[in-house]
């Protein structure tokens, strides 16, 4: 179960290295289960962090765990990690999970993407690709496929706007209209810029605990009640831009917690751009295929009342996408909502049940989809 | 104005699974990777089929004609790209299957749609490759 969670509350961080950034989720995650660096026995981290992923960073922080794990699937690696952690805690390899992301992308330059990649020859340099043009590539699609429209991905970028009014520490949170979504710069057609997300520094943490320890923490925890990975990729030259990898994601993890889609009461869906918004949740089986574009009008994201409240802490679209990775961010807002401690304008009433996904990597290709679905304390 | 035809040509990263594809690129062939065991042509070229997970594969040389899958006009184009303006960057269906992702170029971007018939066409990177885009087939 989830004890601890924690965002840093910063979007522009030019002062701090990025160890000293994860140390920092770190201990604010502690420090909201109640526990201290010195009871972490498990820490898993991505392949972004700094150094020889877990060596530097436990090093760093001063911890010695006894099970350390790094896997990368871009922005969605925190959902996987934490389905990862609740597996080792189960198998007696650790009692307090630690797991952290911080990224600097407003500071440092990003990686260079590698050269031995077996598609580097193939993607990337020769053609001028930007992360938003492997995003625009399934919005052409989909709409050439199903007649959505910029209007319809505009709302999702609106839905997320309402929310992130209530968020003092978002980066934009002005509320913003259709019009003003359809008439912001094109970035690579179709996709405006109000259908990007931001490009944040930043970070947070979870902490994830046996049964056992949590008992003893005075802080209400979330369950764990079911996953779902899958990597998408671009299948042998047969991609299918339509759809992403929450169509396989999505029904493992219904499957493992036993509930259906009417069950879930708030849902963090994954918003690098609003067109991965739209596919996901048809992905997720909210909607049918196709459908997406007419689910997400008439307010359905809005909180506290739309059909499906989404992303109340404003999302990767208008609060936070640290280190352009957003997956963390979507688990920590579930938990929020699953305490009651969303702002109040946009908490759910009796909130039991919430899915978070995340899609990392780019749409256009190759990405990582994971879902989680987690329950109150008492559900 | 047609755009595309003055982007840049950086060397494609070469590696000795996918030499023999850049050096049909010099004759203008595009050659992509057929799988004697279950018949399927697969993109990016490797030497294991991953349909049917055979490694008996071999080249085969494609008409280089296709018709665009998804485009994207690219406003924000990054580095050297740039200076040439808005970029258009596709996945193309080759008739022979692969959808591959490509610039189309020698193209006016209102004359774009998915479904446009479009032919390979080559420039030259460095001594060991050519880059492949594709352009309206007139």
């Amino acid at each position: 179960m989830i004890a601890g969670a924690y965002e840093h509350p910063e979007r522009i961080i030019p002062n701090k290295s990025l160890a000293q950034v994860h140390s920092e989720v770190a201990a604010g995650a502690l420090a909201d289960a109640g526990l201290s660096f010195s009871d972490v026995d498990g820490y898993f981290c991505d392949a972004s962090i700094p150094g020889l992923m877990p060596l530097s960073l436990t090093d760093y922080m001063g911890i010695r765990p006894r099970h350390v794990a790094s896997t990368e699937t871009g922005g969605s690696s925190y959902l996987v990690h934490v389905a990862q952690a609740v597996q080792a805690i189960k198998a007696g390899a650790c009692d307090v999970a630690l797991i952290t992301l911080a990224g600097l992308p407003r500071q440092l330059k990003p990686n260079p993407a590698s050269a031995t990649a077996p598609e580097a020859g193939f993607e990337g340099g020769m053609w001028g690709t930007t992360i938003p043009a492997m995003y625009a590539l399934a919005a052409q699609r989909h709409m050439y496929e199903y007649g959505t429209t910029s209007e319809q991905l505009a709302e999702i970028r609106v839905a997320a706007s309402q929310h992130a009014q209530y968020n003092p520490n978002a980066l934009f949170q002005k509320p913003v209209t259709v019009e003003e979504v359809v008439n912001s710069r094109m970035i690579s057609d179709p996709l405006h810029l109000l259908d990007c997300c931001v490009i944040t520094d930043g970070g947070g943490a979870l902490v994830v605990v046996s049964p056992d320890v949590a008992k003893d923490l005075d802080r209400q925890t979330v369950k764990f009640l079911g996953h779902g990975v899958s990597p998408k990729h671009t299948d042998g030259g047969k991609i299918d831009l339509t759809y992403s990898g929450a169509l396989y994601s999505g029904p493992r993890a219904f499957e493992e917690a036993g509930v259906t889609q009417d069950d879930i009461d708030y849902a963090s869906i994954y918003d690098s751009f609003t067109i991965t918004v739209l596919e996901t949740i048809e992905d997720l089986g909210f909607c049918e295929r196709g459908e997406g574009g007419k689910f997400v009008m008439d307010g359905a994201l809005q909180a506290p009342f739309g059909r499906l409240p989404f992303n109340t802490d404003g999302g990767g679209l208008c609060n936070n996408h640290p280190g352009n990775r957003g997956g963390i961010t979507k688990v920590i807002e579930a938990v929020r909502q699953l305490r009651g401690e969303a702002a109040p304008q946009v908490q759910v009433p009796d909130a039991q049940l919430a899915l978070a996904h995340g899609t990392g990597g780019m749409l256009g290709s190759r990405h990582g989809s994971a879902t989680l679905i987690l329950g109150r304390e008492d559900a | 104005m047609k755009i595309g035809n003055d982007f840049p040509t950086p060397a494609p990263v070469i590696n000795p699974e996918t030499e023999a594809f850049w050096a049909g690129t010099l004759e203008d062939k595009f050659l992509i990777r057929a799988c004697k065991a279950c018949g399927e042509n697969h993109w990016y070229p490797r030497a294991k089929c991953p349909f049917c997970h055979s490694f008996d594969t071999e080249w085969l040389e494609s008409s280089g004609k296709g018709t665009i899958y998804s485009y994207t006009i690219n406003h924000k184009a990054p580095g050297p790209f740039a200076a040439s303006g808005p970029s258009v960057i596709a996945y193309v269906e080759l008739d022979e299957g692969p959808r591959v992702i490509t610039n189309i170029v020698d193209c006016e971007t209102d004359d774009l749609a998915i479904g446009t018939r479009v032919e390979a066409v080559f420039f030259p990177a460095g001594d060991d490759a050519a880059i492949y885009r594709f352009r309206p087939i007139a």
